[in-house]
């Protein structure tokens, strides 16, 4: 079995370069802010970022300069409102313009399955009567050849690396998620790279005791990164609550585009790694997020000689 | 007992529900109707999340679409490939709630700009899973605070398809869902019933005259044959709104 470890600094310097398309995915839940972070301090640029719901990372890297269109569904704050700092970049060209390319959640879904499965595009029940395919030329309508009728259509999505955050993998990648899966597997299986951060590294028997858990194999794995609290501000199922105040927090300090640069150079280009953003957010903060344990019932595969 | 005019859209939209088996929640108002209902009026719904969620039974009031106590003790959790293939496009979502920054006069709903889409005024988040829960849905409810800003002759962008040209122009489309049904807010409640199917007032809240209403809307509204008042909220409802589904009051 091929040990995959690198560090994030390693996988990023290797897997992540200049122009590329990167996709961080996790809907919510599982949102590899350590990853981004990592871009933004090794200063990418030109980037095309892919993501359901750019959420607050997408936010603070294009605060930082690192993209030049992003590819996604769905632009806010959970909970809260507005992304201010894609905001500031559509309306203001602040700090530098932004291309947009817009989907509907179940669009940029279908994307990634016709990616990920090799067909040429995905047809679903949606756009019809929407605005969305006259400003998105790539959102097509075609004849069904079975019936005749029109069917909205989307073509298949690649991205160049996909970077999932999950609770546990060994060291190959094979890698376990549970609670909110998004679409963390049909974008691993679309990308042409995948870096796979985790909670924990655990042995493959502890993998193979659960077969039905794996979502991702090891066998379309690059890296495997150990990134403890790797996605806080957002969460990790079991793990850790997502940091609701901290996206309050972000709402007022993406207000003002001079903030957002104090709040990336203090708690992104300040600190060397995500274990330096821990200690800075400090013990007491990362225990408040702990949750009462609520474990499942176990399940019995059966041993069959 | 004295109640607000964001309660008022609570319990409107929650006894709204009554007979329904699934219904697609959304965060914030919505999200505290649909559990309001269920444990009223509709003791068997079962409450859907586009996170990818069947069945939840949250323990807190979640901030976001993707809070983790929607997962914990939820019947099933799946992929949004099936969530929105299976679950939503399937045709099991009996009732959907959605809302926008626009609409119009045929339900027709803008979440995405104000102004023009290259260069917009306001740049808002865009259509999320809307635009196909609002095709695919059996049909909708839309909730949002009635204004003269929302509530347009013209919509600046047509996210998500309502009656689009009213009448059967949805069918003739090949929709599969019949589209919106009510539409709740804070002064008053319409459908959508008649055969053009223009978006007609149906009840105002208690202390809200129709006249009121009809300064709040943006084309000239048209009433329905017998506009009633909404009965007020009962204190039973109250208190399961305040003391178990939003006891910080962030949504009153």
């Amino acid at each position: 079995m091929t040990d995959k470890r690198l560090s994030m600094r390693d996988a990023i310097a290797r897997y992540v370069q200049d122009g590329m398309s990167v996709a961080i995915e996790g809907f919510t839940a599982c949102i590899c802010f350590a990853a981004g972070h990592e871009i933004i301090r090794q200063r990418r640029r030109n980037l095309t970022l892919i993501r359901m719901t750019p959420d607050l990372i997408y936010d603070q890297m294009i605060a930082a300069g690192v993209a030049r269109r992003l590819i996604f569904s769905y632009l806010g704050n959970p909970g809260v409102g507005s992304l201010n700092a894609i905001r500031r970049a559509v309306e203001q060209g602040i700090p530098q313009p932004l291309e947009l390319e817009e989907y509907s959640h179940y669009g940029m879904v279908g994307r990634y399955i016709a990616g990920a499965s090799r067909l040429p595009f995905f047809p679903l029940r949606s756009y019809a009567g929407s605005d969305m395919p006259r400003v998105n030329p790539l959102i097509r309508t075609v004849e069904d050849p079975y019936s005749g009728a029109p069917i909205a259509v989307v073509p298949p999505l690649n991205p160049d690396v996909a970077i999932i955050h999950a609770q546990r993998a060994d060291v190959s990648g094979n890698t376990q998620l549970w609670g909110l899966i998004g679409s963390q597997k049909e974008v691993a299986f679309a990308a042409r790279r995948r870096i796979v951060v985790v909670e924990e590294i655990v042995d493959e028997a502890v993998i193979r005791s659960d077969p039905n858990r794996t979502i991702i194999p090891g066998l379309i794995v690059d890296a495997v990164v150990h990134e403890p609290f790797g996605a806080h501000p957002s969460y990790a199922q079991g793990y850790y609550d997502r940091d609701n105040q901290f996206y309050l927090e972000w709402d007022r300090i993406s207000r003002d585009h001079q903030q957002v640069v104090a709040w990336l150079e203090e708690w992104v280009y300040g600190v060397p790694d995500r274990a330096a953003y821990l200690e800075k957010l400090g013990a007491e903060r990362l225990a408040r997020l702990k949750p009462a344990p609520a474990p499942a019932a176990p399940v019995d595969y059966g041993a069959y000689q | 007992m004295s109640y607000t005019a964001a309660e008022m859209m609570i319990v409107a939209a929650a006894r709204a529900l009554a007979g329904a088996r699934t219904v697609f929640v959304g965060v914030g108002l919505p999200n505290i109707a649909c559990n309001l209902a269920r444990r009223t009026i509709a003791p068997d719904l079962e409450l859907i999340y586009e996170a990818g969620v069947y069945g939840a039974r949250p323990a807190r009031l979640p901030l976001s679409i993707g809070d983790p106590t929607l997962v914990t003790g939820a019947t099933a959790v799946m992929s949004q490939a099936d969530l929105f293939g299976l679950y939503l496009q399937g045709g099991l979502v009996d009732v959907a709630l959605l809302g926008g920054a626009q609409i119009d006069r045929f339900g027709n709903l803008n979440t995405t700009v104000i102004g023009d889409y290259a260069h917009p005024k306001v740049r808002l988040p865009g259509s999320g899973g809307a635009c196909e829960i609002a095709a695919n849905a059996r049909r909708t409810f839309i909730i949002m605070r009635l204004t003269r800003r929302a509530f347009v002759e013209r919509l600046d962008f047509i996210t998500s398809p309502g009656h689009l040209d009213g009448g059967d122009s949805r069918q003739r489309l090949g929709l599969p869902g019949a589209g919106p049904d009510l539409v709740v807010t804070d002064m008053a409640l319409f459908d959508f019933a008649s055969p053009d199917r223009e978006m007609q007032l149906i009840a105002a809240h208690p202390g809200v005259t129709i006249e009121q209403v009809r300064e709040a809307v943006g084309w000239n509204l048209r009433l329905a044959d017998h506009v009633t008042e909404t009965p007020p909220p009962t204190p039973d409802e109250l208190r399961v709104v305040r003391e178990e589904l939003d006891p910080e009051g962030i949504y009153r």
